[in-house]
């Protein structure tokens, strides 16, 4: 067995035996939801519902519903677009960055992470499809032959890597998450007791037997997802960056982008983590799988990534100024003192000086706090795409085309409306799913647990 | 204990003289005429002319100009000439880029001179590389409380007290630079009257710059990046060899050394990008890449773990370190497949970028690579991509020592090339070589590497024993 470093504090408190981990886990799925799960399920579903009347008042009357004009032709759509795509990001790099590098700590996150991602790639999918204007024609963006009455895709366009980029990370993404959800599956079909629910979950854990050579397979795909998720969950966001950075828009075009916003998208994916997590383990009472060192952990991720975009913003603009290129110079300048200023300066603040806090061990140990930053580092993320979209947009090479961007109601119900449709399924996912990878995190509970680090430390003193 | 054999002592101090006679060389033959590459005579023919021509760089010299590759590697309309007039474009008097087209007299004689320097250039911070990658690795083994590595940490150590080394080879480039001895024109912006307005050598794009480009403000930044490091490697080494004493809390000091580690990092986020900037980036001084920092990092971090590997089977060879077991060797293996992975991620995104938007002022630095340089640019792409990626690719290659060790040799020598290409088209153009002196420096510095890190292994017990991760990383197994 692994041999644990007795100075590794447990990530699973409170004795707990196997079963006790079983009960705990099915323990939201097995009974029914209280006042306040239906509660915020229809605040979210009515969101969600006017959402879809602006997507529909989109298609049936055109883009010119939204703030869009000739110079700021791309605005709320993409910045949307773009941050649920970030935000899309830390589920699979939970785990499968984090499985390739052994961080046992995963285990209690990764599938609600893993479900955030899904549910934020659908949203993000949204938007491109919507901004298309007639939605039904969306198959053009797939390389179809010429016979079939369509134009050939243009492969030189980042846009259409786009296309392949997210659709091939949200099918692993989905298969990945599915396999780790198999056992687990399994287990709330042994124990279910209503024949229909127990139909359903005997359909959704493809006869899971949990016999040795199931489990060695099992292992054995997880390692070869892993490896595959990996590069894929770098190259969306490399991908997305290109969308701007092939350009030769200045502000848009900086060699630095591919890396810089796969670490910003890391960054905020991490942040909706904590701002869901933090709900999840105090409402399923999961205190003792989702512990403080984990919450600690992901803060110390969100501090560290949030660094890299900190250097990565003030690396454009020294580059800015030290290229000598007036464009590039005005670029910058006109982001933090031209009419956006304060969407400059709230994102500098949201996302650089705000993880800086995290420093302290007070602070990245407090709940409070912690859900106070993830709020914090969404909103930053959000004003980082708005910055780097609008602001580059709206001053053009002609002075004479110089203009602002306003959003229309139907460009704000959009956006809500997605946010509506994210926490609609993850509310969903909650009631129904295994909100913890039990069958996974059962494998640490003897190097792990605190009764058996406790119980190991025992015997070491004993042994001397 | 280790013991500095004598026998690698000898190899070490071989290594050494053939360094110094292949600089010594280089310097005497006032910038290596010995190589085959036929065109030493340049520097001869027009060495005269160079006070003359001094003010008339905006004149190509383009159907005049003596060059030995026959091949024009760019059409016509990418002459450096179009851009006249074209506010966003490259100004007249930028002379310094090697376009074959560019060869006026003083810029010929300049980049001969700056042969031996570029020479030196590239191989001390390769050799930096080596160092300060294993001094970044091992500050994040701390900040990250890693388990498995703990029975690397002293060779770590021993790496990373190579620092100083070649930072002072760097140092003594630059002030070199500054004060114009030995015919040193690596830096350009450093040249005479380049950022002076009156002066017939002036080049506004350069005196933009001034304000980060100057010579004092140049040197302290080295002097600033160099204490930090050096001083880092230093003190986790001295709060390293406080776990052989007794009598210490030694959990407490290893959070000490996590602090200080995650301390470092910080400085070394910075710093890494600066030193690059100033170091690389500023030879081509009008070109400029955001990415350019991160860039040269990623060389760096698969040069050191390449080399930690291959001290690490030198060792095991030899029946020293009986704790590290297949299992460590093969994560060691997978960071240098992944690391080349992510160098290649850069490269490309660097690359591809520039390539796409094909703006004058970016898109030189690759016509730059690609006209006299493109068979080195090309074999060093394909030996620090392709070649890791398909060797190190199984888990049984991973785990076959002779085999990492043979491809840890190619890895560090497409690294090599790798800062080779990043430094040599702005400082000596077309005429660069690569041959005995180069090889030579770079056999130099790996003895004067092996001399200083072996010596330093030597001093401490070779595992941390009281380490509070040591015996989770003895019983380290996968």
């Amino acid at each position: 067995m692994h041999y644990e470093a007795p100075i590794r504090k447990p990530l699973i408190e409170g004795d707990k035996s196997y079963h006790d981990i079983t009960v705990d886990v099915v323990r939201p799925v097995e009974s029914s939801a209280p006042k306040s799960w239906w509660l915020v399920f229809s605040l979210a579903l009515v969101a969600f519902l006017w959402g879809v009347g602006c997507i529909l008042y989109t298609i049936g009357v055109g883009i010119g519903t939204w703030g869009l004009n000739k110079t700021v032709g791309w605005a709320w759509d993409i910045t949307n677009f773009v941050w649920w795509v970030g935000i899309g990001h830390a589920g699979t790099l939970i785990s499968a960055v984090l499985l390739l590098f052994r961080q046992k700590w995963r285990m209690s996150i990764n599938r609600s992470a893993e479900a955030m991602t899904i549910f934020s790639v659908i949203q993000a999918a949204l938007f491109p499809g919507i901004h298309m204007g007639r939605i039904w024609m969306a198959y053009f963006v797939l390389p179809i032959p010429n016979q079939f009455g369509s134009l050939w895709v243009n492969f030189n366009s980042p846009l259409l890597w786009d296309v392949f980029a997210i659709s091939t990370y949200f099918s692993v993404s989905v298969v990945f998450w599915y396999v780790g959800l198999i056992p687990d599956f399994a287990m709330i079909r042994d124990r279910a007791v209503k024949p229909v629910q127990k139909h359903i979950y005997k359909i959704l854990s493809f006869g899971w037997g949990g016999k040795a050579k199931h489990w060695q397979r099992f292992e054995e795909v997880s390692l070869v997802l892993a490896g595959l998720a990996t590069p894929l969950v770098l190259s969306v966001h490399t991908i997305v960056s290109m969308d701007f950075a092939t350009s030769v828009i200045p502000g848009w075009h900086t060699t630095i982008f591919p890396p810089y916003f796969v670490a910003g998208a890391i960054f905020s994916g991490f942040a909706m983590v904590q701002t869901l997590l933090i709900i999840v383990r105090k409402v399923f009472k999961m205190e003792q799988y989702i512990t403080i060192q984990h919450i600690e952990m992901m803060n110390i991720i969100i501090m560290l990534t949030g660094s890299i975009v900190g250097i990565a913003y003030i690396t454009e603009l020294f580059i800015a100024w030290y290229s000598g290129v007036e464009y590039e110079q005005y670029a910058f300048l006109n982001r933090a003192t031209g009419p956006y200023w304060w969407a400059y300066w709230s994102m500098m603040t949201c996302n650089v000086f705000s993880p800086q806090f995290m420093w302290f061990k007070k602070l990245r140990t407090s709940l409070m706090f912690t859900f106070f930053i993830s709020i914090v580092v969404n909103i930053g993320m959000w004003f980082e795409r708005f910055v780097i979209i609008v602001t580059s947009l709206h001053r053009d090479y002609l002075p004479s085309s110089w203009s602002m961007f306003s959003p229309t109601f139907v460009d704000i119900g959009i956006f809500i409306g997605t946010i509506g449709f994210f926490f609609v399924l993850f509310l969903l996912y909650a009631r129904t799913f295994p909100v913890i990878a039990q069958a996974e995190l059962k494998t640490i509970l003897k190097s792990s647990g605190d009764n058996y680090k406790k119980l190991q430390e025992k015997n070491e003193h004993v042994e001397h | 204990m280790f013991e500095f054999s004598s026998r690698l002592k000898t190899i070490s101090y071989v290594l050494m003289l053939i360094g110094a006679i292949a600089v010594g060389y280089s310097f005497l033959a006032g910038g290596g005429h010995d190589e085959a590459h036929g065109e030493g005579e340049h520097a001869a023919m027009h060495d005269d002319h160079a006070d003359a021509e001094h003010g008339e760089h905006a004149e190509h010299h383009a159907p005049a100009a003596h060059h030995g590759h026959g091949d024009h590697a760019m059409p016509d309309a990418d002459d450096f000439s179009y851009h006249k007039g074209a506010s966003r474009a490259v100004p007249e008097n930028n002379h310094f880029y090697s376009s074959p087209e560019h060869h006026d007299a003083e810029h010929t004689h300049h980049q001969m001179e700056n042969k031996p320097w570029a020479n030196l250039l590239v191989n001390s911070f390769w050799a930096l590389a080596l160092g300060l990658g294993a001094l970044f690795f091992m500050a994040v083994q701390y900040a990250a409380q890693v388990g498995w590595s703990a029975v690397v940490l002293r060779i770590l150590e021993a790496m990373s007290g190579f620092i100083w080394v070649p930072g002072l080879v760097i140092l003594v480039i630059i002030l070199t630079g500054w004060f114009h001895i030995g015919g040193n024109h690596v830096y350009h912006w450093m040249a005479e009257g380049i950022m002076d307005p009156e002066s017939a050598n002036y080049d506004s794009i350069i005196a933009g710059k001034e304000a980060f480009l100057n010579g004092p403000f140049f040197t302290l930044r080295a002097i600033i990046y160099l204490v930090g490091w050096v001083g880092a490697a230093f003190l986790l080494r001295k709060m390293s060899l406080k776990m052989e004493q007794s009598g210490v809390d030694y959990n407490q000091n290893w959070v000490k050394m996590r602090n200080l580690g995650a301390g470092f990092l910080v400085f070394f986020a910075v710093t890494s990008s600066t030193s690059a900037w100033d170091w690389i980036m500023s030879i081509d001084t009008h070109w400029f890449s955001t990415l350019f920092g991160w860039y040269v990092f990623a060389t760096m971090f698969v040069s050191a773990l390449t080399a930690l590997m291959m001290i690490v089977l030198y060792l095991k060879g030899k029946g020293y370190l009986p704790e590290v077991n297949t299992s460590h060797i093969h994560d060691i293996a997978k960071f240098m497949f992944a690391f080349s992975i992510f160098w290649t991620y850069l490269w490309f995104s660097q690359f591809m970028l520039i390539w796409y938007s094909n703006i004058p002022e970016e898109v030189t630095y690759y016509m730059a690579r690609f006209g006299e340089y493109k068979g080195l640019f090309f074999t060093m792409v394909a030996l620090n991509f392709i070649f890791p990626v398909t060797v190190l690719m199984s888990r049984d290659s991973k785990r076959n020592r002779g085999f990492v060790f043979t491809a840890g040799i190619v890895i560090l020598f497409g690294h090599w090339l790798d800062i080779f290409i990043m430094i040599m088209p702005g400082t000596v153009g077309s005429n660069w070589s690569l041959g005995l002196v180069q090889i030579g420096t770079m056999l130099g510095f790996v003895g004067l590497f092996i001399n200083v890190v072996f010596r330093g292994l030597s001093k401490a017990p070779l595992m941390i024993k009281n380490h509070p991760m040591y015996t989770e990383s003895k019983h380290f197994h996968i």
